[in-house]
């Protein structure tokens, strides 16, 4: 396991019973005790340790290498899917990956960014930033499952939009602002969670939903804290102070009423436990699609754009 | 026009009298050909260099006065909407500050200013992005005066025109600034349902979110020339592609033209007869 720079204490204490297990399985002693002591001190040092995580180990958490993606969920919620590639208009975005599922007996449209899982497949999925053709696969199997009348599922995960000279040549403001707008219209039921980092526009090209889930330990804002930290401070070493100013974590988002649900993780974040994440994440995406099955398209359309435009503060005076 | 109307209206067809006042001095040089034209004729010209067709960036009361006709009395909308710091957000300064500081520098209560009046003939409402409010960003008063824009729209039956100059989303609002990407665009689907026309004017420089939602959602996109237009910002192009420098014309109006996001191009002095003419033939 990958440990984190702020996870030192649980990491030695793993160290200390990885070498324990060694030591038994080569000799004939038996440990047996002292490894349970020790999984008993490691689970109390964790819950220590992840009872107050600030903003920044929260971003670190969602970024982490083992941490599932897209597929992963994709393939531990639902079965028999198959993988719908390409936008139809200029390529096949390896950031953005997409098909049909069933869930339980309900085909459901599944859609999401997908980070690679090894240095090779990493640049493969060009680190989860998406180019205009993604975005535009992403709406065309949008447009598959309102015409099925499937519903849509989404996982967000993406440092953002690729900023490229391609990217703009084909028009990535142009992507995402109509997957706006589409989205806003879809007479299906959409659940978009974020599943690790929701960065800015990037995210939202395929996150306008009836509902947002957010898992605890993921981000979500409209710019990185490190891009932040670089403009406003003018300077790369603000990041911890911009990620609690920026007010990015899943508690922050509930709120502000951007996010409908925080999803809990298992202890130590998504990656501890992988299959216990999944069973949790279907749970949930099920409960909100009873919900949402009981709404009529109209009814889900209108709720959709009452809840983004109740979004904002500002002070309104008296007209004189 | 009304009296209190044409006080707070500065910039393009001022009278001779005020131009004498401008703080800014009498001469007007080009950053683009450094050619030095005298205030009094670079106003008359629209603010648009008369040796180069460089146009220089001008403020929501200048497309006022550009676009509303002059016997009719346009008349502000939404103007008692001001910003608020509620996540207290602090960098170098606080957020609040940042807006004191705003407000004292472009004399506007925010990124936006909306007004309504007849455009040849035509009632419309123009919302207008102001930069030199933090960088015309978007915060919740502008997705706010964008909301309300369409729901006027709506029922007054009139098209929608939004000028865009925007260095995107306001970092200082957070995930809330996000948000009204989703909810401009949104609520352009409301009027877009009404089949109420949406005239979407991008000018220099319009890029970030403001690009990624409402400016680029247009029944007509129409740029002024050599405008930037972009969804990343060139230097963070450059940085992640580790280039040097960027194609000749990357990111400026006539490019984004020819890869096919852009109605057409228009200099400032042709801005209005175009756009009312496509109104008319849209209605007709
Ligand atoms: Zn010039």
């Amino acid at each position: 396991m990958t440990f984190l720079d702020f996870e030192e204490p649980i990491e030695q204490l793993f160290e200390k019973r990885s070498k324990l297990v060694e030591m038994q399985t080569q000799g004939d002693l038996n440990l047996d005790d002292k490894i349970a002591e020790l999984d008993k001190l490691i689970e109390e040092k964790k819950e220590n340790l992840y009872a107050n995580l600030t903003p920044w180990q929260r971003v670190q958490l969602s970024r982490h290498p083992e941490r599932p993606y897209t597929l992963y969920y994709i393939h531990h919620i639902f079965e028999d899917f198959i993988e719908l590639h390409g936008d139809r208009k200029a390529g096949d975005d390896k950031a953005i990956v997409g098909g049909i599922a069933n869930l339980d007996g309900q085909s459901v449209v599944v859609i999401g960014q997908q980070k690679g899982v090894n240095t090779k497949m990493r640049q493969y999925r060009n680190f989860g930033m998406a180019n205009p053709q993604g975005y535009r696969k992403a709406l065309r199997l949008m447009k598959l499952a309102e015409k099925f009348n499937k519903p849509i599922v989404t996982f967000i995960d993406t440092p953002g939009a690729f900023p490229g000279i391609e990217a703009e040549e084909l028009g990535q403001a142009e992507a995402i602002a109509r997957n706006l707008f589409e989205m806003t219209k879809l007479r299906v039921p959409v659940i978009s969670i974020i599943i690790g980092e929701g960065a800015s526009g990037g995210a939202i090209g395929i996150g306008v939903s009836d509902k947002t889930l957010m898992l605890e330990n993921t981000w979500f804002t409209v710019i990185s804290p490190e891009s932040c930290s670089s403009i406003l401070w003018r300077s790369w070493d603000y990041k911890e102070v911009a990620a609690e100013q920026l007010k990015l974590t899943a508690n922050d988002m509930h709120k502000m009423k951007i996010v409908d649900t925080i999803i809990k993780e298992p202890l130590g974040g998504a990656h501890h436990n992988p299959e216990e994440m999944a069973k949790t994440l279907k749970r949930s995406i099920k409960r909100n699609l009873t919900l949402l099955n009981e709404l009529s398209p109209e009814e889900r359309i209108e709720k959709r754009i009452a809840k983004y435009a109740a979004i904002g503060t500002f002070e309104e005076r008296k007209v004189q | 026009m009304s009296n209190w109307f044409k006080r707070i209206t500065t910039g393009i067809r001022t009278s001779p009298q005020e131009k004498k006042e401008m703080p800014e001095g009498l001469w007007f040089k080009c950053p683009s050909c450094k050619a030095t034209i005298a205030q009094v004729e670079h106003r008359e010209n629209l603010q648009v260099c008369s040796s180069c067709g460089f146009h220089e960036r001008v403020g929501p009361k200048a497309y006022f006065e550009l676009f509303f006709d002059e016997n009719s009395r346009p008349k502000l909308l939404f103007d008692n909407l001001y910003p608020v710091d509620s996540l207290e957000f602090v960098d170098l300064k606080s957020y609040t500050d940042r807006i004191k500081e705003a407000e004292e520098k472009s004399e506007a209560a925010e990124a936006m200013e909306v007004a309504t009046g007849k455009m040849g003939g035509i009632k419309v409402v123009v919302a207008a992005m102001n930069f030199s409010y933090i960088g015309g960003s978007m915060g919740a008063v502008v997705g706010e005066k964008i909301a309300r824009s369409v729901d006027y729209c709506i029922e007054n039956k009139c098209p929608l025109i939004i000028i865009s100059k925007s260095g995107g989303a306001r970092m200082m609002e957070s995930g809330i600034s996000l948000m009204q990407m989703i909810k401009t665009s949104a609520k352009l689907t409301q009027l877009a349902d009404a089949q109420i026309p949406y005239v979407s004017l991008l000018t220099d420089p319009t890029t970030g979110g403001v690009t990624a939602s409402f400016s680029m959602l247009g029944d007509i996109n129409i740029a002024e020339p050599k405008a930037l237009i972009g969804f990343a910002g060139p230097r963070v192009i450059m940085e992640t592609m580790n280039l040097k420098e960027l194609p000749e014309g990357f990111q400026r109006s006539e490019y984004l033209m020819e890869h096919g996001f852009l109605d057409f191009i228009a200099e400032r002095k042709d801005l209005k007869e175009k756009i009312v003419k496509a109104l008319k033939l849209l209605k007709i």
